[in-house]
Formats: C-alpha cells, structure tokens, sequence
C-alpha cells in the first residue's frame, strides 16, 4: 500500500521527539504516512514554510500558531493546532558572573527567592546604565512568556528594567559565552549544553514557574486541516503512539540516539538523554538532579490542546504587546486550538478524552484530581503558578487588571 | 529606495546587489547578518529587507521590526499576501524579503523578481561549483588508483585506465568509485 506522505518542519529541540519518533519508530508507517521532516534554523522560517506550502505541518511554539492567526507583524492567515507535542521542558541559564551573585546553593532556585536577588542586581544595573539582558527564541514564543510571567511577579519591568531580546535557540550557548546576554530561557538540549560548555548555570527550570505549562503544538494551516482530515486523523494517531513510547523508561536511550542525530538535533548524546529522563545539571560536571515534570508528554492528556491553554497564551500576548482585548481577537485564539479534531482522532483508541475544550488553568494546586472525560480515565495533577495565581478564560480583562 | 541585503555569504550578497544595480537601484546596503545587525539596521532605515531563508537571525529580526521606534512603521512580509505566487517562488528560490508596510506594491514586485531570479542564479552557481569540486576530487582519485595498478600490475597508463573503465561498466558503477576501492584495499592489504 502506497503511503500518504506528509511533511513536517521542525527545529532541533528535544520536544521535536514526538515526529521524530512517528517516523523513525514505525508509528507512522502504521497508520499508513510517511514522515517527511524539514529542519529549520528559525521559528520564521518554520512558520514562512508552513505557510507557502513547503511543509503539510509544523512543530511550532504555541504562541507563534497563535499570533500568525491573529496576524499580528504580517498578514493573518487561519491556523490549527490539534495535537499539543508537549508541556514545558524549558529552563532559565545564567551567565557564570550572574549567577554567582544571585545563587548560593547547589540546587534550583526558588523562583520568589531567586526572582528578589535578581531584582537587587536588575536594579543596581539599570542605575549603572547597563541593563541585564535576557534572550529568548521568539518574540511569540512560551519562553517570552514564561520568563516574562516570573521577572514581573517578582517586581521586576521587563523592557523597562531589564531587556528582552531574540536568540537562536542553537546560539543561545554562544550569546552567553560572548557576554551578549546575561541569561536565556530556551529549550533543551541548549541549556544542557551551554553548561556542558562551561559558560552557564541553570537557574530555573519554566515548569517551575507553571507546572502545566503548553510548549510545543503541531500546528498546520486551517485550510490542510480541512482537506486532508483524513490524513490529520492518523498524524495525531502516530503521534499519540509516539507519545506513549517516548516517556516509556526503556526506550530512553534508544530515542536519546535517534534525536541526537546529525539530521535531527545535531548534538550531544549526554545533554539529549538527561533531557528525556528529567534529569538536570545545573552547573558544569555536577552530578544531574531529578527535576519532577521537567518535560511532560502524553500523561493527564498532556497532547490535549485544552481551549484555555491558547487563552492564557493571548492574555500574554495582550499584556507583552500592550494591545486591547478584543472578544473577536479571543475568540480567534481560542479557536486555533481544535479539541474537536483531537478527539476525533483518538476516539475508540482508549486514549482518554476530556469532556470539558477549557479548564481553570492553574487552579490544582497540590493533589491530583479527577476530571471527566468521555472515554478513558482521566486523573489531572499539579497545574500550579508559582504565583499561585489561577486563570479564568471566560474573564481574560479581570485577570490581566489582577495582574502586575 | 533604499535596500538592505542581510546575507553572510558575500558570494551571494555581490550577485544580488549586481543584479540590483543593472536594474537601475543603487541605493543598496549589505549587512552581515552575524553581528550588530540589528545596528546597522537601524541606522540603514531600508524601505525593504532581502534575506536568507536560512539566515539564522531572521527571528532577530522580526523582534526587531515588532519594537523598532527607527521605522515609523510596522514592516510586513511581502507587502501583500494577496501575490501568492510571486510569494511562494520567493519561499523557493530561499529568499525572505521585509518590506515597509505602505510602500506600493507595483515598485516592490519588480524588486522581488529579481531577488529570487538572483538567489536561483546563487544556487546554480553553487551546484556548478559543487559538481567542478566533486569532478576535481574524482580525478585525484583515479589518478592515484592509475599509480597504484601500474605500479602492482606493471602496466601502462592507458592500460590502467583501461582496467578502471572495464571494471567499473561490468559493475555498473562510476569509474571514481572503482579508483576509490583500489585506494582503500591498497591500502588495508599494503605488500601483500
């Protein structure tokens, strides 16, 4: 039987795993595809390709799907996100010299501990005319918005006290090491290997600051969605195998050496693995700590693309671009995110399956929770901030007003 | 007009401001797209952008045209999505142009043909380039494959070559491909 071929475009980070894996593993070729990946240097050109029709689909940051809908810095185009390849994974590194100012033990930092030592330094630099500088992907990338969330709950203006700027996520290590930027929030293995190099120390891991936090999409031109259903359906088959396989212990080394890959991540096998298994060095030749839900996919439907996840990440784009709310704007958001198309796909697999397309983001704060779901039994765990704040997606203004 | 070609292969950058010039736009300026790009943009204030797809600081720069105070204007990407053909065969040809919202779409499209003609022409002279190298490194091999045989087998140049020729048509494989599998048994085997 001839296979549907279906190309994705991606950038070497270790939450590309999930087609990755489709691929190389045979899930795709069960469900009748044939994975085509593309990699990319830049989110622009991931998404540019998505568009003009070089790639059927794309590993994509959440809030980039979200912004090209919306149109916002280029002509809107409808997008379609129903597949989520993954919850958080990221971390915050410090340049050496920052971090020896603001750390003072050899474990994580507390996030309101570590948030009021780096005001004291933002503070002191911005006297001194010399602004800390932090680098994140992109503009409309969780990472902004993560690190964002964090630096303003704990008093300090970003743009105003401290600088956000843009960096490769594969030169994150070199703009540390060049002193362009005195921290980044990127994902792995660049964190991993920024330290491996010696030129950073990981202050903070994003799942830290939202312990649910949405990362990576699969997402496609609204348009692909509707012509090739058929297609879609499988791909989200595959992935949720794919998934499934991934946070598998046994298989760890296996995907470690598949994704450290010339043609995949092109890095070091060491940092892909500590990745996968949860496991963190924060500084240089120190022995890995186990960090809890460092990367999260597949348990509690985290491949779920909850309406409210999309929500929270347009009540970001609000706040960051200092724009109105709009309910058609919200409403557009919202609707990127297609639980319906999930639940099509997986329905009759045992993969459980959430009733409810929206939840109060944030508000489980230490047991796990039961929730209703139509097929499969669903068990939801600590979605916490660190702020302990929750959100309501049906009231976007009153959280962005209870906000700092 | 004003111009800037962001592009860190000079090769490149040179055919496209070449082609730019010919068609009569002179006022070009090319940025190295590795360091204090952002810099030189801002103190360039070009009307449109020519990049490299591939160019590893394209996601610097939308950052840059989403907060610039320089550019009075937002920027977007070709002006005009309703063009998508002239779009798509810039996404092809490996060419990303930033255009300054407002500037009409009569004077840009000219522009972008030529850049994607210009960026064709990079990639064909890129492959010419590949295929001289791979054509050079080929006969270096069977040069030294001739040596090899003539010095074992105690032949002629023309004979040796002979050798190569038949063997590789009775294996239906290249001759450089034969030549290289003399090189490596000589030496693993050495006097034997």
């Amino acid at each position: 039987m001839a296979l549907d071929r279906i190309r994705i475009g991606f950038l070497p980070l270790v939450d590309a795993a999930l087609p990755i894996l489709a691929r190389e593993q045979g899930f795709a070729e069960a469900e009748g595809l044939e994975i085509e990946l593309v990699r990319d240097m830049t989110w622009a050109t991931v998404r540019d390709r998505l568009l003009y029709g070089h790639t059927d689909a794309a590993h994509m940051v959440a809030p980039l799907a979200i912004a090209t809908a919306l149109g916002r810095g280029r002509p809107a185009v409808p997008m379609a996100v129903p597949f989520v390849l993954g919850l958080n994974g990221n971390a915050i590194t410090l340049s050496l010299p920052l971090a020896a100012l603001v750390m003072d033990c050899d474990a994580l930092g507390d996030p309101a501990v570590l948030g009021a030592r780096l005001k004291a330094v933002a503070t002191e630099r911005l006297a001194a005319g010399r602004r800390l500088r932090f680098g994140v992907v992109h503009r409309y990338s969780s990472h902004n918005y993560m690190l964002r969330y964090w630096l303003a709950a704990t008093g300090i203006r970003p743009d105003t006290d401290v600088e956000i700027v843009t960096t490769s996520p594969t030169f994150a290590a070199d703009a540390l090491a060049a002193g362009e930027v005195d921290g980044i929030c990127v994902g792995e293995p660049w964190n991993g290997v920024a330290v491996d190099r010696g030129v950073g120390r990981i202050a903070l891991v994003t799942a830290q600051v939202w312990r649910r936090g949405v990362e990576k999409v699969l997402a496609m031109r609204a348009a692909t969605l509707d012509e090739r259903r058929d297609v879609v359906h499988r791909l989200i088959r595959a992935l949720h195998a794919a998934a499934a396989h991934f946070v598998d212990p046994g298989t760890r080394e296996a995907s470690a050496a598949i994704l450290a890959r010339p043609a995949y991540l092109d890095a070091p096998i060491d940092a892909v693995t500590r990745a996968i298994s949860d496991r963190v060095r924060l500084v240089k030749d120190a022995t890995p700590i186990h960090v809890p839900d460092f990367m999260f996919q597949y348990r509690e439907a985290a491949n779920f693309p909850w309406r409210s996840q999309a929500a929270w990440l347009y009540s970001q784009m609000l706040r960051w671009d200092g724009t109105p709310f709009s309910a058609g704007e919200a409403a557009t958001a919202q609707g990127v995110f297609r639980p319906d198309v999930y639940r099509a796909a997986l329905a009759g697999s045992g993969a459980p399956l959430p009733n409810a397309s929206s939840k109060l983001e944030g508000a489980i704060a230490a047991n796990s929770i039961g929730a209703g779901s139509t097929q499969g039994r669903l068990i939801l765990g600590n979605d916490a901030f660190f702020d302990r704040r929750a959100f309501d997606p049906d009231d976007i203004t009153g959280y962005l007003s209870s906000l700092p | 007009m004003r111009i800037a070609i962001i592009d860190t292969s000079t090769t490149r950058a040179a055919i496209i401001s070449d082609g730019l010039r010919e068609a009569g736009l002179h006022d070009l300026v090319l940025i190295d797209g590795t360091r204090g790009m952002v810099a030189a943009l801002e103190k360039a204030a070009p009307d449109v952008v020519l990049i490299n797809l591939e160019n590893p600081s394209r996601d610097v720069l939308e950052e840059f045209f989403a907060v610039s105070r320089a550019l009075a204007r937002p920027i977007a990407m070709f002006v005009d999505q309703s063009d998508a053909e002239t779009t798509a065969a810039a996404v092809d040809a490996g060419v990303s142009a930033y255009i300054v919202d407002g500037l009409a779409k009569q004077r840009i499209k000219p522009v972008i043909d030529l850049a994607i003609r210009r960026f064709q022409a990079f990639a064909r002279l890129q492959d010419e380039l590949h295929e001289a190298r791979s054509a050079l490194a080929d006969r270096t091999t069977i040069d030294r494959a001739k040596v090899i045989l003539m010095k074992r087998r105690g032949i002629d140049e023309p004979t040796a070559y002979g050798l190569l020729r038949a063997q590789a048509m009775r294996s239906n494989r290249r001759i450089a491909e034969i030549a290289d599998a003399i090189i490596t048994s000589d030496a693993l085997m050495g006097d034997l």
